[in-house]
């Protein structure tokens, strides 16, 4: 229907030059747009909390320090105001920046080389149409040897394969637009693909560390990846962040309310479809821990006086309140990061549309010392039919000092 | 110099349940709503989580969810020829503070009061003749009806989620609930919490005298329970820490369970926290308000202009802000002439203490709604005419919770007042003992009601409000009744030994008794004896809501909260398809 209409459109400016049809293809040009923009999750990144949207300055923590989200805002000084199309579509499709110089791919460009010219087009027009704001942003904070954007040369030539999307002709339409989402704008291989030393992806969507949190394996492991999860259960998650088992947090409650509930629905079911045929990785035969060693004890009592008054006995939870740990992908994940720091600082999950409640984890930081944090994070990995590796005091006192920094 | 702000459709003083509710309402409509609170902002994950909300030291002895009497606090006096005196510790009653209001430290207890409690004057003449009630006695009819106030009723209590047995739908009647309630459309949204020991063996007392006991209805969600605005609660733990503390398991209905998850959402709410509101001005006519001046935190005062302002806050603070705003008449107790500060009143509370020696009550486990209640003698469900008073008591026998501190204080007949014999009666006292209660009835007085005091002045300069209260004839009376009823069931539960609680002989403000404070800002048909139509509408400024128990024209033997939030919806709506279509009074004085 959209693309007839602009089709159309297009006929009629070129036939009677009528502005009132000119008008009308620019209108579903920026409405295709806003939609793209809210798929690639740009604001997250482009708008510091509070700031007008899309104005630039916020950082985005890497590994090898901190960069700073340019301004996308029309200004034509210090904003995009002043790129052409094709420096723009250059910039998100090669990872080249206005002047020639090579982009940190803190703008993941790896993931955006996929959109087409016309998708990218459609979210520069969109762009145009936010309020210019004047804000200045070096992105570049990086230390040496890092800050030198040359070597992003050779970063490049190993990690980085540029070219748009190409649909797979064996598989439907649905998979081929969920694959282009997830691949694509969605960039969901950022935090959900571990990354080498140097940055690179590598083992494509079994899971990543990004800031002190575990971004979970995306693949059909039933363990710790989507395996056990319904097309309807993803679409739900999603769109409202919360499910009969699951609760987006942390980043990504960000995610989900900022791009993923804003999107329409038939992008969730292709996205679903897409991210239910992710194969995993041979699963690693995983045994629970004896339920007589002294963490797992200790761990049962803390548990019953912590833990058990939301997360219920059994760790079954509550839907669509209290995350289940019986089964959860989060808790019994070969890293566990998340799951730390979600009991030492708490995190508050998503608020969307279709469900506003936005229940919160209370920090245990405070009441809770190394070692008891680790029996009962090792007992809830280990209990209910989960099976995971024993978190140690140490580990919990490194996430500790991690999270003082 | 007042700052004077861009001006809103709808300013809220107090940010607590009918502030929440109301400004969900209007905002839903489509208008832009300013609450402004006095208190700090709440939330259940920093506030009070499951990590802290149980310290009973912080929040059921230091009262930190409460006002500070250094805010804001009242005189006190029992009669018309003493002296008030400020009240520097609350002590009967505590008023809340901060986002939520007392909404947030609540027990859940969520009653309807009875169809006859809207026409009490009219009612209780008709059936008893106007001689059988007291000279002094100044109730009212309330303007409204129980059958307007119904639909709202049932969607207070699904907002709030309450778990309930219905002993009337629609005229049929079930004994597994209430049987003298009025009818309901339907049952409540959850259903009733699981049962204590105490509460099975006043059951079984109840009935094998004839009487109706049922479970009480709550907003304690028994069940998971997602409200019709979305918002989710959980299942109740039965932790017993209700009153005086938040909720960390999301069970407890609250503005902060069941409402502000979706207001703080819409872009047409704003709530401002720590901000007292001064005063509501009035334009030169007198006839309209142009909204309330208010201070921050940093002491600078804003105006902000509105179209309608919803006064909000808790029912002795309205009629404290319509007294130093000027809008109505202050009453008189020499004349009975003026209505704001009229028929002020409060509960009363008497009942049976009762000590086994064999039983574990487990008094642990338990939830601010968990009793089991019987209406037999509550309102008019029994005949007065052989008694010689008006009114009643709802009877409890409750597990709302077994708090050490709290429960240290219970002393068993006989047991020593210090040292070894008073702690190992603690010890066996904590699982031994259950009680009976009744909550009761005051009706109003010609010389119970609120004024600015004389003498002494807030923090801003303003007059304290100051009560003027005590016990009446007919309620002495008719608590002596209530406390015989209760021990004619204690002793049919066997105990070892029974206390009779009875009311003091005079009101006093210091040991805890409710924070069902009532009136002096009534509702009505008759602009003599009532400061708000039936739709809650100042009389003297059309654009004045005021919302609250301050509305009620006496106090029924149940707690208040439903028909608060009931009335709060009511009003809410005859703004949204009343008033807005015609802004001026709804009802012709």
């Amino acid at each position: 229907m959209t693309m007839r209409r602009a089709v159309f459109g297009l006929i009629g400016a070129a036939a009677f030059a009528a502005p009132a049809f000119a008008q009308d293809l620019a209108y579903e040009t920026i409405e295709k747009g806003r939609a793209l923009v809210i798929a690639g999750d740009c604001v997250a990144c482009h708008t510091p909390p509070g700031a007008k949207p899309f104005s630039g300055g916020r950082a985005v923590e890497t590994p090898f320090g901190d960069i700073l989200a340019p301004n996308l805002t029309p200004d034509r000084a210090t904003g995009i105001g002043a790129w052409s199309d094709e420096e723009f579509v250059r910039a998100l499709q090669q990872g080249v920046g206005r002047d020639g110089e090579h982009l940190f791919p803190a703008l993941p460009y790896t993931a955006y080389t996929k959109v087409t010219r016309g998708d990218l087009v459609a979210m520069r027009a969109y762009l145009n149409t936010v309020e210019p704001v004047h804000n200045p942003v070096e992105p570049n904070q990086l230390p040496f040897p890092f800050n030198m954007r040359f070597l992003q040369f050779f970063w490049k030539a190993l990690f980085f394969t540029p070219g748009e999307y190409q649909p797979n002709p064996q598989q439907p339409a649905d998979w081929n637009r969920g694959a282009y989402l997830v691949e694509g704008l969605g960039h969901c291989a950022s935090c959900h693909s571990a990354k080498n030393i140097l940055g690179g992806d590598k083992a494509a969507m079994e899971g990543g560390t990004l800031q002190n949190w575990f971004a979970p394996n995306l693949t059909a492991d039933r363990r710790v990846g989507l395996g056990a999860w319904s097309e309807d259960e993803l679409i739900e998650y999603l769109k409202t962040g919360h499910t009969a088992r699951s609760a987006a947090s942390g980043p990504m409650a960000e995610v989900v309310e900022f791009q993923t509930s804003k999107m329409p629905d038939a992008d969730l079911k292709a996205m679903a479809v897409y991210l239910k045929d992710i194969a995993a990785a041979p699963a690693v035969k995983a045994t629970p821990l004896a339920a007589d060693r002294a963490d797992m004890q200790a761990g049962a009592a803390l548990y019953a006086d912590n833990c058990s008054a939301c997360h219920v006995g059994k760790g079954e939870g509550v839907a669509r309140l209290f995350p289940a740990l019986a089964g959860s992908a989060v808790v019994q994940s070969d890293d566990a990061a998340t799951l730390l720091r979600m009991v030492l600082q708490g995190s508050r999950s998503a608020a969307t549309d279709a469900a506003p409640t936005a229940p919160a984890m209370p920090a245990f930081d405070w009441k809770l010392t190394d070692a008891q944090i680790a029996a009962v994070v090792t007992y809830a990995r280990n209990s209910w039919g989960n099976a995971a590796s024993a978190v140690g005091a140490g580990d919990v006192k490194t996430m500790r000092n991690a999270l003082k920094n | 110099m007042a700052r004077k702000l861009p001006a809103t459709d709808v300013v809220i003083v107090g940010l607590g349940w009918t502030g929440a509710l109301m400004a969900e309402e209007l905002t839903a409509a489509g208008l832009n709503v300013v609450a402004i609170e006095r208190g700090p902002w709440r939330d259940t994950s920093t506030d009070y989580p499951t990590t802290i909300d149980q310290d009973e030291l912080r929040f059921g002895i230091r009262l930190d969810l409460f006002l500070r009497p250094a805010q804001e606090t009242f005189t006190f006096r029992n009669n018309l020829n003493q002296s008030a005196l400020p009240i520097r510790q609350f002590g009967s009653f505590l008023p809340g503070n901060g986002v939520g209001g007392a909404g947030v430290h609540w027990n859940g207890q969520t009653w309807r009061f009875a169809a006859t409690d809207y026409k009490l004057r009219s009612y209780l003449t008709e059936r008893y003749g106007a001689k059988f009630l007291p000279e002094d006695m100044t109730i009212e009819d309330w303007g409204v009806t129980y059958d307007e106030l119904e639909p709202f009723f049932d969607r207070f209590e699904y907002i709030s989620g309450v778990s309930g047995k219905a002993g009337n739908i629609k005229g049929e009647k079930d004994p597994a609930g209430n049987i003298f309630e009025d009818p309901r459309q339907r049952d409540y949204p959850l259903p009733p919490l699981d049962p204590s020991y105490a509460m099975t063996l006043f059951d079984a007392a109840a009935k094998g005298l004839g009487y109706h006991p049922f479970p009480r209805p709550g907003a304690n969600a028994s069940r998971a329970y997602t409200n019709p605005l979305g918002v989710t609660m959980g299942p109740c733990t039965y932790c017993g820490f209700c009153e005086r503390f938040g909720c960390g398991n999301y069970s407890k209905g609250t503005p902060q369970t069941a409402v502000l998850p979706v207001l703080m959402r819409r872009a047409n709410f704003e709530a401002r926290t720590l901000c007292e509101v001064l005063h509501i001005n009035k334009d030169a006519a007198g006839e309209r308000a142009t909204g309330v001046t208010y201070v921050d935190a940093h002491g600078e005062e804003f105006e902000q202009p509105a179209d309608i302002v919803l006064v909000c806050a808790y029912g002795l603070h309205n009629v404290r802000l319509l007294l130093l705003s000027g809008i109505g008449e202050p009453y008189d107790p020499a004349t009975g002439q003026g209505t704001v500060g009229r028929n002020y009143a409060y509960q009363s509370s008497s009942g049976a203490r009762l000590f086994f020696e064999d039983k574990r009550f487990n008094p642990f486990i338990g939830s601010g709604v968990l009793g089991q209640s019987m209406d037999d003698f509550n309102g008019d469900n029994f005949d007065h005419a052989a008694h010689g008073f008006v009114g009643g008591a709802g009877i409890s026998c409750a597990s709302t919770h077994g708090r050490p501190i709290a429960s240290s204080g219970t002393r068993a007949p006989g047991a020593g007042r210090w040292g070894m014999s008073w702690k190992s009666q603690v010890a066996s006292t904590y699982q031994n003992t259950t009680g009976i209660s009744g909550q009761g009835s005051v009706y109003s007085y010609r010389d119970c009601y609120l004024d600015l005091d004389p003498i002494y002045k807030d923090r801003f300069g303003r007059p304290l409000m100051r009560m003027t209260f005590d016990w009446h004839d007919n309620e002495r009376k008719m608590t002596n009744f209530i406390a015989e009823r209760c021990t004619e069931i204690a002793k049919a539960m066997n105990p070892k030994t029974v206390q009779t609680n009875r009311l003091s002989e005079h009101y006093s403000v210091v040991p805890y008794q409710s924070t069902h404070n009532t009136g002096g800002a009534t509702m009505g048909d008759n602009p003599k004896t009532s400061v708000v139509n039936k739709y809650l509408q100042s009389w003297d400024l059309h654009n004045v809501f005021v919302v609250g128990a301050s509305a009620f024209q006496h106090n029924a033997g149940y707690n208040p909260t439903g028909t608060v939030g009931a009335l709060a919806l009511w009003a809410a709506d005859a703004i949204k398809n009343r008033y807005l279509k015609n802004p001026g009074p709804l009802v012709q004085a």
